[in-house]
């Protein structure tokens, strides 16, 4: 039955040594250790917390980067697109301007050689008309010093001349 | 406090426990002188007792399981090594003090105090009349009058093993503590990554759940409980100095701890608590008018719920040890039939023995959270805050 009697010593020495026991870990450690792994796990959220937020924040900024890269690449077809359009056009318009240039210097030049060429002839037309007069003029101050052969040449004028 | 300074500390403690163990061995073999000497001037009344003959396992079984003035090493009779431990008694308001090797295992008396006997086995009684003062040899089976000292807060082997769990639960917790301090939000590592799962288990398998937001009001006792229990669990199934006391197997002191449990059950408990021992809800009321009877069942369920962590705590530590402790005497029962089959017994003995003990592991374990659990449930019942949430948790 002694087992099952409890000792005073044992109870005394148990009282005590439990309540020394109880007041330095409650004093010393348990706040310690709690705190400590309160704290760590506080940490340890808040990074997941965060590199969640981070990892979110990436993927919003590759969405947005793609976007731009794609919105760039459309933006850039399209000046591509539009540059070579008005580039074609460009050149269309300048080669029916540059035809039509050609065609108007063409027109002008043979107009201007007509022009010419009328000039010329007329110029010639005077010139021998001019010399002709001349020719006359000396011709006939040489013939009507003989009268004789003014009447010759009037009636050969007059033959040559045909009257009708 | 690092590995270190523990592993010093340890050793330190162990070179002072040897060196009063050498000197307290010189000392007693002069008592031995005294003590038969003197015993011839005595001649006390006799009778006859059947003294048993070789090896008794019930006797030897209590002898370990129970408390004892001296810490026994090993070897037996006379050439048994035990550790003397101070006793310390107030007869009759008078302090006295000597160390537990005068006694001789209860067949010497020193001052006139001995080893009780019969009723008074594993006490300290004065002897009275002629033998007031006497001091030496015990008669074998001679009848002393005598008194049990009442007043007796001797270290013996349980209060030094519960003074060395002090000391190393103290050394484990500050230490952990520290590092902590020191090194805030890192990463646990040695003796911090060992406890440091087992604290949490406890805070959030057991204190969260029964307590809710009083958690940290509670936590501290619940968490040394648990960590006390644990510890000397572990140690007592410990066979060798400084285990093998059975310090949590002990009545005394499984009985403080269950009241403690219900003084702080008792005091931290709310209006709804009392409700519902005085007036139970969802009862029919001819069970509380005109004859109290759930009142009175209640009112004794407040008393029992410690007695039964008392018990429990007590029992399964106990019976762990006894039953361990048989199969070793199994090897010594047959060994005395015949030598041969006591070696052939031996085997098995100690294929259950090692069963046992790997058994006694595991209630060592258990035993310390269900005793933490009940307590945190029973103070969470009393605060009586999220009273329905509790009603599923088994009881183990």
């Amino acid at each position: 039955m002694e087992l099952i009697k409890p000792s005073f010593g044992l109870i005394f020495w148990m009282l005590i040594g439990f309540g020394i026991l109880f007041f330095i870990l409650a004093k010393f450690a348990w706040p310690f250790i709690t705190k400590g792994i309160a704290s760590r796990n506080q940490k340890i959220a808040d990074q997941l917390e965060e590199a969640a937020k981070i990892h979110e924040e990436m993927q919003s900024l590759n969405k947005k980067h793609e976007e731009m890269l794609a919105q760039a690449k459309a933006e850039r077809d399209s000046i591509l697109a539009e540059a070579r359009k008005v580039s074609e056009e460009l050149y269309e318009k300048t080669k029916q301007k540059a035809a039509a240039e050609s065609q108007a210097i063409i027109e002008d030049a043979k107009k201007t050689i007509y022009y010419e060429k009328m000039k010329a002839i007329t110029d010639a037309k005077n010139d021998i008309a001019k010399f002709s007069i001349d020719i006359a003029q000396k011709i006939m101050n040489e013939e009507l010093t003989d009268h004789s052969k003014q009447e010759k040449i009037i009636e050969k004028w007059f033959e040559e001349c045909h009257f009708n | 406090m690092s590995y270190k300074s523990i592993r010093r500390i340890i050793t330190v403690f162990f070179c002072a426990l040897l060196t009063v163990f050498a000197c307290q061995n010189a000392f007693a073999q002069t008592d031995t002188v005294t003590a038969g000497n003197s015993a011839e001037a005595i001649s006390p009344d006799t009778y006859v007792t059947e003294k048993a003959e070789g090896f008794d396992a019930g006797p030897f079984i209590i002898e370990h399981v129970i408390d004892s003035y001296g810490w026994h090493i090993c070897g037996s009779g006379e050439k048994s090594v035990t550790i003397p431990l101070p006793v310390i008694l107030f007869d009759e308001g008078r302090p006295v003090c000597f160390l537990s090797n005068k006694l001789h295992h209860g067949e010497a008396a020193y001052n006139g105090y001995a080893m009780g006997w019969g009723d008074n086995k594993g006490r300290i009684v004065k002897l009275e009349g002629d033998y007031a003062d006497f001091t030496g040899h015990l008669e074998e089976g001679a009848v002393y009058p005598n008194h049990v000292c009442k007043w007796d807060i001797s270290i013996t082997k349980n209060v030094c093993a519960l003074l060395i769990s002090l000391v190393l639960i103290c050394c484990i917790f500050l230490t952990v503590a520290k590092r902590y301090k020191q090194h805030p939000d890192e990463a646990p590592s040695g003796l911090q990554a060992f406890v440091e799962p087992v604290v949490v288990f406890i805070q959030d398998e057991v204190i969260t759940p029964s307590l809710g937001k009083n958690s940290n009001k509670y936590a501290p006792y619940l968490l040394t409980l648990f960590f006390f229990i644990f510890l000397n669990n572990m140690l007592g199934i410990i066979p060798i100095f400084p285990g093998g006391a059975n310090l949590t197997g002990n009545i005394a002191v499984t009985g403080i701890l269950a009241l403690i449990t219900f003084f702080v059950t008792t005091f931290s408990s709310g209006k709804e608590y009392w409700k519902d021992i005085f007036n139970t809800p969802g009862v029919p009321w001819w069970l509380k008018f005109p004859l109290p009877i759930m009142p009175l069942v209640e009112t004794i369920g407040i008393f029992t719920k410690p007695f039964v962590l008392m018990v429990r705590l007590f029992a399964n530590i106990t019976a762990g040890h006894i039953i361990t402790l048989a199969f070793v005497s199994l090897i010594f029962i047959f060994g005395q039939m015949n030598p041969a089959i006591g070696w052939a017994v031996s085997p098995v003995s100690v294929f259950f023995y090692i069963f046992m003990g790997l058994m006694e592991l595991l209630v060592a374990f258990i035993q310390a959270f269900v005793f933490t659990l009940l307590s945190a449930m029973y103070i969470g019942m009393a605060i009586g805050e999220e009273h329905e949430e509790k009603a599923s948790v088994v009881e183990a």
